[in-house]
């Protein structure tokens, strides 16, 4: 690893005859940056010299379009911010208007948001792998057996509530629509079929000498700075910190589950990053069989919900999730009006952005994306 | 998790002179915060976050809000000289109070898993002094989210190493979020 | 042995390439358009009126209530009352849309203005193949309506349901005219 330059220049302004750097712009047009996602590069030959990234290329402005609308209208918005796990988006949402305005949820309720929330979880960790494998120029092979299994979970998803990504689902006090003839039967076919799946994905991966050498040593995040940063998820526990929101907060009925929550050991490289989100994604499917043994019977909605017109009283609610790429956390203040007074999203993605110059300084340029890879963001999320 | 009062009491204790002022909440969420002053914000921040029983090392959230002017009008029993006789008559009386920009920040602690605690900086008003300090030196998770609330709402964010717009486009002139913006020539598309 | 993980990968694929022969798992690729999946019945795309009976303009079941339009997160539903008044199912006088458009460019297919209808008469449709080389991207009244008899094609679980709780309601209501006491004429 090469150190970065004493003094380096501003910003975007390098002067090619002054020092032997080279600002290169990755994206926001690339194929690996995971949407439209600028980084300002500063090079000395390969490797980085300083990493500036620029966003606010997605920015659709939902926090103001919030305002305007209702409660329940913003709930569709949700599904569009992080647009790959579309449930969890829908949770963090419905569960700070619950926060804020004290609606009760009935069981069988909490158990359909746990599988469906662990089943986003799962195709999520096995999109950011196969993702991540793209990137490191596996051409697309590991990627297309996770969406392989990714259609399973889509199809359930579309027979549940009407569509495989925005799907629109939860609602305050419960779910949109209860659970179709037949698909807890399937559901369990498939999370069944995902133990296998697993298996075939770490014999093709994890061993794989190509994937531990440009893994391994890259990327890594200190658990002091991780904390520091703000950084939380998959992320922050390959750095060895012991954080799952589902076990801190206990939100929903998570502290009816047994599921272990997996640690890095080496430190917080890129391979634990990826190591860590494959053991999650076992403790997912253990979270699932549980889930999908012991559904109840009855109510999918509280029966005093409101659908229109809820105004909740006067107050404020933050409430979080432990969503796939981390905390995800929703902050509403309500002046009693039928829309809210501020409505504000704590998107795990831009928090975790804060480290990746950190991560990247005297790196290659080649493992700028691998690190990337390894936060898994979504610009969606990050520039809502 | 310590209450409110106790944090108080720990931070007036070792900061003496710092005032904290607990902001109620009355929703069923059950969470107030307190209003520090910006003065001495960095200084409770870090002792916040180094202090052993508290361990604040996690600021989760860094949200703006805009709090207009409001305008209130109320009845006010005035005496008034009506025909030479002293007479008591209600006249309306418009008060104005003041708006702000606040920050609003929620800290976790990791390490002794507690938490939310939430701490408010208000600014003076809403035009020329925008002055808050930044909070990004005890917490680098501020760093990205202290830029949004410039871009979006205006706070100036002293002692940020970093401050420019993040999801504007650099030469862009306005603070969208807040509550009297109007985009210029921007229409809905109607059917 | 170096290669040894490289090794068991490419055993995997393998197992992947020559299965795709034999195993339908292993190949999931449909040939669209000759062949196409069968569609699931919840599916949604974009919104539809439902009318009963032949007549779309006398049987459609939308008595611009405006419901839909204020809940719409998209703001794309413009309503205008016609000032006529028409019978409904249960009898009852109700108004009727003028105009009804639905601008197809900002819908985003949530299905809020289904769930918020208190009269079963907007519905979500199932077809996704829309594309065309004209500019008909506002849906109008006569675009939308579609008969109760197709809605029951393509969402039978769901129709049947609303069905059998509007027959419900009417048998209701002819029961209780029944029962009310003849007016005595002086």
């Amino acid at each position: 690893m090469i150190a970065p330059p004493a003094e380096l220049p501003a910003p975007g302004r390098v002067g090619w005859a002054d020092h032997d750097l080279l600002e290169v712009a990755m994206g926001p047009h690339h194929p690996s940056t995971h949407g439209v996602f600028r980084m300002n590069v500063v090079l000395d030959g390969e490797s980085v010299a300083k990493l500036t990234p620029i966003f606010g290329f997605l920015h659709r402005n939902h926090e103001k379009i919030a305002e305007r609308n209702s409660y329940l209208a913003a709930i569709p918005y949700t599904d569009r911010l992080d647009y790959i796990c579309s449930m969890t988006n829908n949770w963090a949402y419905v569960l700070t208007v619950e926060k804020l305005a004290g609606l009760p949820v009935p069981d069988r309720a909490e158990y359909i948001r746990v599988i469906v929330g662990e089943f986003t979880r799962l195709f999520n960790h096995a999109c950011m792998a196969g993702f991540l494998l793209q990137d490191m120029g596996a051409l697309g092979t590991p990627l297309m057996y996770a969406f392989r299994e990714r259609e399973k979970i889509l199809d359930l998803f579309e027979a549940l509530s009407g569509s495989r990504m925005m799907c629109n689902y939860l609602r305050f006090g419960g779910v949109r629509c209860d659970l179709p003839g037949g698909w807890r039967e399937q559901a369990a076919g498939v999370a069944a079929a995902f133990h296998p799946f697993l298996d075939q994905f770490e014999a093709l991966l994890s061993e794989n000498e190509i994937l531990r050498a440009r893994t391994q040593g890259v990327g890594v995040l200190p658990p002091a700075l991780a904390v520091n940063a703000g950084v939380t998820g998959p992320g922050l526990r390959a750095s060895g910190v012991n954080y799952d929101i589902r076990k801190v907060d206990q939100y929903g009925i998570y502290n009816r589950f047994k599921f272990r929550v997996p640690l890095g050991a080496r430190g917080g490289d890129v391979f634990d990053r990826y190591m860590v989100r494959i053991l999650e994604m076992r403790e997912s499917l253990a979270i699932l069989e549980q889930a999908l043994r012991d559904i109840p019977e009855g109510v999918f909605l509280d029966p005093k919900a409101k659908l229109r017109n809820l105004r909740p009283k006067a107050g404020e609610a933050y409430g979080r999730i432990e969503a796939p790429k981390g905390e995800l956390g929703f902050y509403l203040i309500s002046d009693g009006g039928p829309a809210p007074y501020r409505y504000r999203i704590r998107p795990p993605s831009l928090v975790n952005l804060t480290v990746l110059e950190d991560m990247c300084l005297g790196h290659a340029i080649a493992d700028v994306v691998i690190i990337l890879g390894s936060i898994d963001i979504v610009l969606g999320e990050v520039d809502r | 998790m310590h209450t409110l009062e106790e944090i108080i009491a720990r931070v007036a204790a070792a900061l003496p002179g710092a005032r904290l002022e607990i902001v109620p909440n009355n929703s069923p969420a059950r969470q107030p915060s307190l209003l520090l002053e910006p003065g001495r914000a960095v200084e409770i921040a870090t002792f916040l976050r180094d202090d052993p029983q508290l361990r604040f090392d996690y600021a989760s959230n860094v949200t703006g809000v805009d709090w207009p002017e409001k305008t209130v009008r109320e009845k006010v029993k005035v005496k008034k000289i009506v025909g030479g006789m002293e007479q008591e008559a209600e006249e309306l009386v418009e008060r104005k109070t003041p708006g702000f920009l606040e920050a609003v920040y929620h800290l976790y602690s990791m390490a002794l898993g507690q938490g939310p605690l939430i701490l408010r900086l208000r600014t003076a008003d809403r035009s020329g002094q925008v002055a808050l300090p930044s909070l990004t030196p005890v917490w680098r998770s501020c760093e990205f989210q202290e830029r949004e609330i410039f871009d979006l709402f205006g706070v100036q964010f002293q002692g940020h190493p970093d401050l420019r717009r993040i999801l504007m486009w650099d030469n862009f002139a306005d603070h969208p979020m807040r509550k009297d913006y109007a985009p210029a020539g921007d229409q809905e598309a109607q059917p | 042995m170096l290669g040894r993980g490289i090794l068991r990968g490419l055993i995997e694929t393998g197992r992947n390439f020559c299965g795709s022969y034999y195993d339908p798992a292993r190949l999931t690729t449909v040939q669209y358009p000759e062949e196409k999946l069968p569609p699931q019945e919840n599916a949604r795309t974009l919104p539809f009126l439902v009318y009963d009976g032949q007549d779309p303009l006398a049987g459609l079941r939308c008595t611009a209530c405006t419901i839909c339009e204020q809940e719409c997160p998209a703001h794309c539903i413009r309503i205008v009352k016609d000032t006529v008044k028409k019978p409904d199912y249960l009898g009852k006088m109700q108004f009727h849309p003028k105009v009804f458009d639905i601008d197809a460019m900002v819908c985003m297919s949530c299905g809020v203005c289904v769930e918020v209808c208190p009269f079963d008469s907007i519905k979500m449709d199932r077809v996704f193949e829309l594309a065309q080389d004209r500019r008909a991207l506002v849906l109008h009244k006569m675009n939308l309506a579609k008969s109760n008899q197709y809605y029951r094609e393509i969402h039978p679980t769901e129709a049947a349901a609303v069905d059998a709780a509007r027959d419900e309601e009417q048998r209701k209501a002819r029961a209780k005219k029944a029962a009310a006491p003849a007016i005595l004429t002086p």
